[in-house]
Parts: structure tokens; sequence; C-alpha cells
């Protein structure tokens, strides 16, 4: 019960970071794509009306990990305290930007939102990256499964690291390049003309940056936390997940190069999605490493709500995510096809 | 209470009431824009849907509004309620759960499909999306209640080896005995808010010489909403959560009437200050008898006052809870007053043109929120100490990895970012009520 809570919580996450990772990516390439006022208008227009309810995955699964693993949600909240406050901030500012620039017609407000958009956008999908750097390179936990962590301490992984070290902002890095990549396919599919030509260049630009960034922490991962590689050997059929994650890699080069957008969205989410699981599935049965002793990580067991309350939650939790699934393919086909310049509904 | 206790305390309490101002609104216009479609319909007059069309707006923004400063709150239960979470995790991370997967992604796919898609809808179609986020605003209601609830009334639950609690019966968690009134009390308090606001925007309408066909509608919807949810909130809902206070909170419901002792005959406190060195209260202004008449219907029952307890299980800090609990009842009952008021002028056709009634109206909007707010303080002051009433100290329940000095930063820059939220919500809220409906009859633009 609590493995099948595990691969849940592991999928609610990967589908806030492949839905809400493409308006991240958005933000991320929005001052690149859109060079005057009404590009960047058409840019947000393609994320308008999904956005909001993009960041409700991030909602439902911060409420699904609480339910089915309330010591790692308490411990690991509790922990990530200033990176996680700021990261609401972030997301505050982000919102802003995208619901405010329209408000006033003045380009230096319009240009000041932007601004604040992009920014926020880049900053957040660093803090995430962030975030899952500290997950696996592991936290201090002391033996009540608590811990708390600075924004900083030496930059170097040492036990008693902050939330920022090397290697956490390498992951960072990893998580931006892979949003700008994903966020720029996103716009590619969604638009036509000069928008979609220069978000084709920045895809390609992203995709060296994701591919070098992940090299790189696929060798600082094997360098600092060696036993990630312990379930591939023990499990070979785990392999699937990196090996998918390349196809991804491999199929968002093919697919923009023959100008196949929907294909090459596609492929970017694949590769987020096969390496969360490849995460995932390394770390298992640890949810949160320590740092400082081994035998003071929090496993899926530790962590998890009791039997009685997973089996009730499996039951609701079926029927609810079935049902939101056949929202959001509704509301995606409904605002399906490219943006236009065209003034019809357009919201707000 | 040492600092970091008490700068968590201010952090949730200053979030969670900051964030309350949207919901509040949106939960009780999705009602009013469900009935100003039904007009639509019944009437087959465009007006009606125009009117939809420009609640739609302030709905938008204030449902925004609610889910940027909402994010703050479920993530609070981790970042500074580390052990409370560890301690009830197992049974209120269900209701929470819940909220998200029921409620949020039906309340927020469907918005988008209410504000961009009534073309492609049609009117039935944007009947039922109206609907739809109606139903996710409510349900959502229901199971932030619910985990409310429990904590002030805790049930369904069993203790495991490891001290915290687990669920031992999903439908004792969600058909809590508490729950139910306090729910339809929190709504009907939403619904109240929404009311004025209509009516408020109506009135404003018509005494600017401007839209009056539409201020006509939203004052004639906001006073009949406004009434019959005013009357509800005094009886039956406010009524019945009373005597739950007084059947599973006594000494609460003590400390909230500001009965320091216990009496047969006890009397109404309308007016005074409680004096806590003195234990009594200063110049009041009081009923004779009428406690004892409301709580037990006898003129002559005994009603235990504060003394009847052991001060350990005295409210922390009663003066605030009896003030709260004062001004929700109070203003409780002027909006009873202005909703019945408002509601023979409009019987009487002259309600239109009564300037002196609309300009009530116009500036009565801000006390339903006044007492919304007073209406939690109450509920959650008055189950002070208890975190989980009965279980778990507020004391015990922090994290206690994060600082005073931390969580102080944080609190000062949630103090900054709700001041901008703030100033920009209300220059955006203007300009929309200034717009007015008229400007984009068809479409939203």
């Amino acid at each position: 019960m609590e493995i099948l809570w595990f691969v849940i919580v592991t999928f609610m996450i990967t589908m806030y970071v492949v839905l809400d990772g493409f308006d991240l990516g958005v933000g991320i390439v929005h001052l690149i794509v859109g060079k005057n006022d009404d590009e960047r208008r058409l840019t947000l227009k393609t994320i308008g009306p999904v956005w909001d309810a993009n960041e409700v995955w991030l909602l439902a699964a911060a409420g699904t990990l609480y339910f089915a693993f309330p010591r790692l949600y308490a411990s690991s909240f509790s922990g990530f305290y200033l990176p996680l406050i700021i990261v609401l901030w972030l997301l505050m500012l982000r919102g802003l930007g995208i619901e405010f620039r329209h408000q006033v017609d003045h380009s230096m407000w319009r240009l000041f939102w932007d601004v604040v958009f992009s920014l926020s956008s880049v900053l957040l999908a660093i803090f995430f990256g962030a975030a899952l750097g500290n997950v696996v390179r592991g936290v201090p936990l002391n033996k009540d499964g608590y811990f708390f962590e600075p924004l900083w301490t030496t930059f170097t992984v040492v036990p008693e690291a902050g939330i920022l070290d090397w290697f956490t902002i390498l992951i960072g890095f990893v998580a931006f390049c892979t949003l700008m990549l994903h966020g720029s396919h996103y716009i590619s599919m969604k638009t036509e003309g000069t928008i979609q030509k220069r978000s084709r260049s920045a895809a390609a630009s992203a995709w060296w940056g994701t591919f070098f960034t992940s090299l790189a922490a696929l060798i600082a991962t094997s360098s600092i936390r060696p036993e990630t590689w312990n379930n591939f050997s023990e499990h070979q059929w785990g392999y699937i997940f990196p090996v998918t994650g390349m196809l991804g890699l491999g199929g968002a080069y093919y697919f923009r190069v023959r100008r196949n957008d929907t294909a090459a969205f596609l492929s970017s989410a694949t590769f987020i999605t096969s390496m969360l699981a490849s995460t995932a599935f390394g770390l298992y049965p640890n949810v949160l490493p320590s740092s400082i002793d081994a035998s003071h990580s929090l496993t899926v067991h530790q962590a998890a709500a009791s039997e009685y309350g997973l089996r009730v939650g499996i039951v609701w939790w079926t029927a609810g995510i079935g049902l939101a699934v056949g929202y959001f393919s509704y509301v995606y086909r409904s605002f399906r096809g490219k943006v236009s310049g065209q003034p019809e509904e357009s919201g707000y | 209470m040492d600092d970091a206790l008490l700068v968590h305390r201010l952090q949730f309490a200053f979030t969670i009431a900051f964030h309350y101002l949207f919901p509040q609104l949106t939960m009780g216009l999705s009602l009013l824009i469900v009935l100003l479609k039904a007009m639509a319909f019944r009437a087959g007059h465009e007006r009606y849907n125009v009117a939809a069309r420009f609640w739609g707006k302030i709905f938008a923004i204030n449902f925004a509004l609610g889910v940027v400063t909402g994010i703050p709150m479920e993530f609070q239960f981790g970042t500074n309620w580390a052990r409370f979470s560890t301690f009830a995790g197992g049974v209120i991370g269900q209701t929470l759960a819940m909220e998200g997967v029921f409620a949020f992604f039906l309340e927020s796919s469907f918005l988008g499909l209410f504000l961009f898609g009534e073309k492609k809808l049609g009117p039935r179609g944007h009947f039922v999306a109206a609907f739809l986020v109606f139903l996710g605003s409510w349900i959502s209601g229901y199971l932030i209640v619910a985990t409310n609830a429990w904590m002030q009334h805790p049930v369904g639950y069993e203790v495991a080896h490891d001290g915290s609690v687990q669920l031992a019966s999903f439908w004792g968690l969600l058909l809590n005995p508490w729950a139910g009134w306090q729910y339809v009390h929190t709504m009907g308090g939403a619904v109240v808010t929404s009311a004025f606001v209509m009516a408020a925007v109506g009135a404003y309408f018509l005494l600017a010489n401007r839209e009056a066909e539409y201020g006509r509608v939203f004052v004639r919807v906001g006073v009949v909403a406004g009434l019959f949810a005013s009357i509800f909130e005094l009886f039956p809902s406010g009524d019945a959560q009373g005597k739950n206070v007084l059947q599973h909170q006594p000494a609460t419901f003590a400390a909230m009437e500001g009965l320091f002792e216990t009496k047969e005959g006890a009397e109404l406190v309308l007016i005074g200050q409680p004096d806590m060195e003195k234990l009594k209260i200063d110049n009041p202004i009081h009923v004779p008898k009428l406690l004892s008449y409301l709580t037990y219907y006898r003129w002559s029952a005994e009603v235990k006052g504060l003394d009847a307890f052991p001060r350990e299980q005295w409210p922390t800090n009663i003066p605030l809870l009896y003030y709260s609990y004062h001004i929700m009842v109070g203003l409780g009952t002027i909006f009873i007053a202005i909703m019945v008021a408002s509601v023979f002028l409009l019987w009487k056709r002259t309600l239109y043109s009564a300037r002196w009634a609309l300009w009530i109206l116009m500036l009565s909007f801000p006390f339903p929120y006044i007492a919304n707010t007073a209406g939690w303080f109450t509920a959650e002051l008055g189950r002070q100490p208890w975190l989980v009433y009965g279980l778990l100290r507020t004391a015990e329940g922090t994290s206690h990895t994060v600082s005073a000095g931390n969580a102080l930063f944080t609190l000062l820059g949630f103090l900054g970012m709700y001041f901008v939220l703030g100033v920009l919500f209300l220059l955006l809220v203007i300009k929309k009520i200034n717009v007015g409906p008229e400007a984009s009859p068809h479409a939203k633009h």
C-alpha cells in the first residue's frame, strides 16, 4: 500500500512538473521570444486559460503527499522552510505578472510585469531543481526525523549543507534548461510566424543546455550518492526509466529539427516524466535520505499514514483523479489549436 | 508563550485572515452567479447574462487571489506546524487531499471555461459551467470546515503506537456532528458577504446615475439573498452552532458570552469590557435572563459561567474571544435590520429611489468581511490552548526546527507581499467596477 502511494505521489508531482513546467518554461523564454508588446501578449495568451489550473496540481500534489506521508510532509516542509516560503512568494509574483500586465495600457507598466513574470519563472525553475537536488543529496535529518537547512553554508557538499551548494545549484540549472526546452516547445506548438521561429531557436539552445547539464548531473550524482544506482543493479527493469528519458531527449532534438512541434513537446514531457521516475526509483525505499547518518533516513514505511487511511484513500483518489483527467482533457480540447492576434474571447 | 510560538501563530493568523477575504466572496458569489444565470434562462433577457459576465470578472480576480494566498495555508501545515502535521496528518490529510482532488480541479477547470468559453459552450453549457464552479467551491468549503471541525471536536480517529493519531472511521471524520452546522453557518456568512457586495455595487451605480438597469438587478438580487442569508446566520445556523460549543466546549461558551459566574436566569451581555483581574464585565449593558432562555428555552435555567471550570480549561485570550464573538453577533443583527428595511422598501417599490437607503447599502459592504473574520476568530480563539481540542496543545504543534528569527523573516515578507497584493487587488476591482457591465455587452473583451 505504501509503495502504491509512493507511485501515486510521484505521479502527482510529475504531473505538476510537466503541466506547470511548460508555463514556467514560457516564462523563462518570455522576454526572448516576444520582442514587442503584441508578441508578448500572444505568448502569454498561450498559457492564459490553463496556467491557474496547472498550478492547482501543486496544491493537489502537496495535499496528497500530506495525506499519504504526513511525517515526510512535516519533516521536509519544515526543513525546507526558507526555500518553500520563497517559492510561495515567487508563485505570487508570477501570478501577478500574468494577471496584471494587461490591466494598464502603458509600455512601462507592461515591461515591468513582463520582467516580473519572467524573472520569477526563472527563479522558480532553479529553486524547484535545487529542491530536487536536496532530496537526492540528502539532508541533515536528526534522529527524530526533523532538520532545518539555511539557504547556504559553504556551497560545498558537506553533511551540514545548506539548500544551495554546487550540486543542488547544478540540478537547479538542469531544471532551468529542461523547463526552458519544454516551454519553448509549447510556444512553437501554439504559435506561428516570428514567435514560433524564435521559440524554435530558443529550444535549440535549451536542448544543448539540457544535454550538458544532465550529463554533468549524472556524473555528479554518481560520485555524491553512488547508492542511487543500487536499485537499478538489483532490479534491472528500472533501467527502462533512464532509457526512456534519453529517448525523450533524443526525440526532442529529432522532432524539433523536423519541425514537428507537437511531437517535440511530447518528447520533452517524456524526458521530464522519465527523469523524475528514475530519481524516485533510485531513492526508494528512502523518501528523504539523511546526510548525517543513513539510519536517520526517512523511508516510505516510516513516513506513511495508517493502512486503513491509505486504503480508503485509494477509493476516493481514483474517483477524484478520474474526474480531474476528464475535466482537463475537456478544457484542453476546448482551447486547442494555435492562438491568434484577434481580439476575440480572451478573458479578463 | 515563547517567541517562536508567538511568531508561528501570528503568521498563520495573519495569512489565513487575509486569505479568507477572498474565498468568502467567491463562495457566496458563485451561488449568486448561478442565480443570475438561472434568471437569464427564465426571463430570457440578455441583461442577466451581461450581469453574470460582469460578476464573473470580479469572481476571477478574487479566485486568483484566493488561490495564491491559499497555497501558503496548505504549505504552512508542514512548514510552521510540523509536529502538528506529524501528529494529525494521518487524519486531516484525508480532507485536505480530498479538497485538492475533488474541489480545486473542478473549480479551476470550469472557471476557465466559464470565463473564456461562453461562445463555445452555448447558454446551457455556460450555465452548467457556472454551476460546476459553484459546486467546486462549496465542496472545497466543506472539506476545509470538516478539517477545522475535527480540530474543534476530534472524532473517527485512533491513537497509533508512535503517539500520532490515525484515521479509524472515514465517514466518522466526514460526517463529524460539529461540521454540519459549522459548514452551513460558514457558507451562509459567505453569501452575506457576496450579497452585500453585490448590493453595494448596484447602489453605487444607482447613486452615480449610470448603468441603472444593472444597478437595479444587483440591488434586488443582493438584498433578497442578503435577507435570507443574514436571517439564516442567526437562526437556525448560528443558534445551532452555539449549542455545539455549549455541549463540547462549555468553558469557551461561557467566555464568549462574558459570563464569569454560574447563575440561574443568566443575563445576555450586549456591551461591556471583560476585566480579567476582577473577573467581571465593566459598564455592562445586558438583558436580564435572556441568556438562560436562549440557551435552554427556560428563563430561570442555570448557565455555567467560567467559575465552573478550572483555569487551565479556560480559553487563552478571553477578552479577544469575547470581542470577536460580540462583534460577529452585533454586526449580524445589524445586517438583518438593514436587509429587512431594504426588502421592505423594495416591496414598496421605493428602494431604487431612496437615496439614503442606497447610501447605507453602498457603505455597508466592509462589515460582512469583518463579521466573517470575527466569526473565525471566535472559533479559533475558542479552541485555544488546544490545537486539536483535548488532544494536542498549540505549543506542542509548531515546527521546533524553525527558529523564531527565521519565522519572523517570513512573517515580515508575508506582510510586505500581502500589502502589495491588497493594493493591486483594490485598484483592479475598482477599475472593473468603474468599467461597468455594459462596456462589453457580448463576449468578454
